[in-house]
């Protein structure tokens, strides 16, 4: 059980390491990373340039929102980042390479490319959350202390789990890598606003299908002791844990099937 | 070692862009065969024929569509993980190493991967660190190597784990003629000595020559060929070259049981068959000589024959 | 000029080879709509007008906006960088064919193929769900024109950053820049209307919103006679001197790969 964990800080280690080498050139990276990141946030600030509120949510809370989603995402790209070539590597052959060693084909794609440099974008979102906290006024009890601490995990598996089966488009289309754009920064997208600001159906799906709802959204509410627009009920607030394990499950059982698939129709 | 009965693989594929015509290719036909341990053999075959498609169902990336395949005593679909820790393989032209990490790295991180004790670790890497010599770029980033220094390290890397049995795709290609060298001895190596059993697909015919005891030939799927190269080169190689050297440029010798297959000035190449000895009698007496040399059948040239579809003969 | 439409073909040609791709591509398009289409509706619940847009407007820029992405190429394109990279520039160079026109031929080439395929059915996804605001057939013409342009700044703005590759070895950082600038301030991530607007006046002035905010405006009506003409010719300017600054940037580049090799 501890053993591929400490494999993969090993494969990951050596990266870093790698990484650090080019001081220079990695710190003008982490530093363009962080800068470029602002955009999205400096979208949020536009548009309430305009508004006071977005649906019933002010741009502190939206802020928070953001934040949120941005961390999340930044440490899913960071741990598995590597998917956006999975086609890639299906095309030229060199996800056989993985199938021939004693381990998990995932696992082994995952660890072998770590992008240290992608921090700078959790390292933005750790700004403007800073901001939110200190602009919002949030009644902090235990409760709401654990959740924000179990949301960001949370998240990251929910991204994950999206991740993962979006790449898995690769083993039936040939170019349909660029599917998985529409999961990856798609999610990102939507899980920095709130959910209500979406149509009817495109929120049920990101409750229910693509449970994106469940990164930010659901616990925010309950972070920020807010009436859910929607009305959905509360239990909703505390499932992102549960959300997170059922969506890594499904996302691990179309990989395992896509892999199976790779394997009879042909590298 | 491996044991292979009417193996089969056939692939869907989808003509037209999005169209679905389904056509199904037999990329691989009722091929049986069984290799014993330590053996070292070369399969062949040209571009299309099938090989891949083979080392794949052998090294359990691909699931046949019918037949039985054994590797290790293993089913290779069935047990992938577990016969990846017996067998090594690597690709020619794909890099399994870590592009921006020094050539060390990637033999630690691999020496995690499968788990090696770490004195069986250090004692099979300070001997491939000598027999491939090693030592001047172990410390350098893959990506700044050149071919021959990758493909050594890339040797190493797939014998770190001391698998029984290692498969090789095109190792030489591209290589210098030191390299290749370099790679066949070293194959040579870890077989005789080590008895690791060897299974080099190629195109390099110089390999098969000077590595290969036995070897299988594959095309349309099919094996045609499954022996001995002294065999093969019995079977088709039944006809030799006298290389004769006249003083003088002269039209086509024309001598019993000879056909001339080529001339350059004074140098002509007769095919034949049968003891050399008569033959060369006839030619002495027929013109001026200054040299000659029998030619033993070019492998090339028979395996072009059996490219060509000639049938063995019996 | 024959020379011009053979290399125009092959653009087209290039991207068609790749219909999974693009059905991917017009999958991820749609759903950007969606949401930025809700995102910025929002916004008008509260207001009518934002910046001369009503809610029709806003959403019928959303979705051309995704429809354009691939037409104007707003993110990033390489291709010139990497051949300076691998050292083929030197062959193009010795070529009697000039780079730059070779490259402008194939992008004309390329965009249709994308305005057809990329860019319709995204739009037509839009055009099913929400009100959108449609030109009248004069306005279709003056669109298409002021895209046209837009291609061509854009085009003229790529092989600008590209040919930094000529003096750094890798040109990531300078591209990662380059398409982040380009997005602001072209429209993309937000309508220039939505902008401040000591901001969005500076936005106007830039080569960028010529990439994607002024063909969009054409189509929507914003602009009429004198103003239309004023904005298809600063496109035009742009167009030029973008160019013009690539012609310098090749030259020089040029001259530095005699003096160092390659």
């Amino acid at each position: 059980m501890v053993e591929p964990v400490v494999l993969w800080g090993r494969l990951v280690g050596a990266q870093i390491r790698s990484q650090l080498q080019y001081r220079v050139s990695f710190t003008l990276d982490l530093f363009g990373t962080f800068l470029i990141s602002f955009i999205d946030f400096l979208a949020v600030l536009v548009i309430f340039h305009n508004v006071p509120r977005l649906g019933t949510w002010s741009v502190q809370e939206v802020a928070f929102l953001y934040a949120l989603s941005s961390i999340s995402f930044a440490f899913t790209d960071l741990v598995i980042g590597h998917l956006d070539q999975f086609p890639q590597k299906i095309r030229d052959g060199s996800f056989d390479i993985v199938l021939v060693r004693p381990r998990g084909p995932l696992y082994q794609v995952v660890a072998s490319d770590f992008q240290l440099r992608r921090l700078g974008k959790a390292a933005q979102g750790g700004l403007v959350l800073v901001y939110a906290l200190a602009a919002l006024h949030v009644d902090w009890t235990v409760g709401r202390i654990a959740m924000l601490i179990v949301m960001i995990p949370a998240g990251v598996i929910i991204f994950s789990s999206v991740w993962v089966t979006g790449a898995c488009l690769a083993f039936w289309t040939t170019d349909g890598g660029e599917f998985t754009n529409a999961f990856t920064y798609g999610g990102n997208f939507m899980a920095q606003y709130p959910i209500d600001v979406y149509g009817p159906w495109l929120r049920r799906f990101l409750c229910y299908i693509v449970p994106l709802g469940f990164v930010c959204y659901f616990p925010a509410l309950y972070i920020l002791d807010k009436r859910d627009p929607l009305g959905l009920p509360r239990v909703l607030q505390f499932s992102s844990p549960l959300v997170a394990a059922l969506a890594a499950v499904v996302a691990g059982t179309i990989w395992r099937g896509a892999v199976r698939h790779y394997r009879s129709a042909g590298g | 070692m491996i044991e292979v009965e009417h193996l089969s693989k056939h692939f869907v594929v989808r003509r037209g862009r999005f169209r679905r015509e389904r056509h199904v290719v037999e990329a691989v036909h009722d091929i049986s065969f069984r290799v014993e341990r330590g053996e070292l053999l070369g399969y062949l075959g040209p571009n299309g024929a099938g090989k891949s498609t083979t080392i794949k169902m052998l090294t359990g990336i691909l699931v046949p569509s019918s037949g039985r395949v054994s590797v290790a005593g293993l089913d290779p679909s069935r047990r992938r993980v577990e016969l990846a820790k017996r067998i090594g393989a690597m690709f020619g032209q794909r890099v399994q190493l870590w592009w921006d990490l020094p050539l060390i790295d990637s033999f630690e991180l691999l020496r995690h991967i499968y788990r090696v004790p770490e004195h069986r670790y250090r004692s099979s890497l300070e001997r491939f660190r000598e027999v491939l010599d090693l030592d001047p770029f172990l410390h350098t980033p893959v990506r700044q190597l050149s071919l021959g220094q990758r493909i050594r390290g890339e040797l190493t890397a797939s014998m770190l784990h001391e698998p029984e049995l290692l498969f090789l795709d095109e190792p030489t290609i591209g290589l210098d003629v030191v390299a290749k060298q370099r790679v066949r001895d070293f194959l040579v190596e870890i077989n005789r000595e080590r008895g690791v059993t060897v299974l080099l697909t190629t195109h390099d015919l110089g390999d098969i020559e000077r590595l290969c005891d036995r070897l299988l030939v594959i095309d349309h799927g099919s094996l045609i060929w499954d022996g001995r190269i002294e065999e093969l080169k019995e079977r088709y190689g039944a006809e030799r070259t006298l290389i004769v050297d006249l003083e003088e440029p002269a039209p086509p010798l024309a001598i019993d049981g000879a056909v001339v297959e080529r001339v350059d000035g004074p140098r002509q190449w007769l095919r034949f068959r049968g003891p050399a000895a008569e033959l060369t009698a006839r030619v002495a007496a027929a013109a001026r000589l200054v040299d000659l040399q029998i030619g033993e059948p070019d492998i090339e040239e028979i395996v072009r024959r059996i490219y060509a579809g000639e049938r063995v003969r019996d | 000029m024959r020379l011009d439409w053979e290399i125009a073909k092959r653009g087209w040609r290039r991207y068609a080879a790749y219909p999974w791709a693009t059905a991917a591509g017009v999958f991820t398009n749609s759903i950007f709509g969606f949401l930025q289409a809700y995102i910025l509706l929002a916004v008008f619940n509260h207001r009518s007008d934002v910046g001369g847009y009503d809610a029709a407007d806003t959403v019928t820029y959303v979705w051309l906006a995704q429809a354009l992405i691939m037409t104007v190429y707003i993110f990033g394109w390489q291709e010139l960088a990497l051949r300076i990279r691998d050292g083929s520039i030197a062959t193009d160079l010795s070529r009697p064919l000039d780079p730059q026109r070779y490259w402008l031929a194939f992008d004309l080439g390329r965009a249709p193929y994308h305005l057809l395929f990329r860019g319709v059915l995204p739009f037509i996804v839009g055009a099913l769900v929400f009100q959108l605001n449609y030109p009248s057939p004069l306005e279709v013409v003056a669109f298409l024109l002021s895209l046209a342009l837009a291609v061509v700044v854009s085009l003229g703005f790529r092989f600008l950053y590209n040919s930094a590759a000529f003096w750094l070895l890798d040109i990531r950082g300078v591209m990662t820049v380059a398409i982040t600038v380009n997005l602001f301030l072209s429209g993309m991530v937000m309508p220039l209307s939505f902008f401040p607007d000591w901001l969005r006046s500076v936005a106007h002035a830039l080569p960028f919103a010529a990439i994607l905010q002024t063909p969009v405006d054409v189509w929507l009506g914003k602009h009429h006679g004198a103003g239309l003409a004023g904005v298809l010719a600063l496109q035009l300017v742009w167009a030029a001197v973008l160019l013009g600054l690539g012609r310098v940037a090749l030259r020089a580049g040029a001259r530095r790969l005699v003096v160092q090799g390659g």
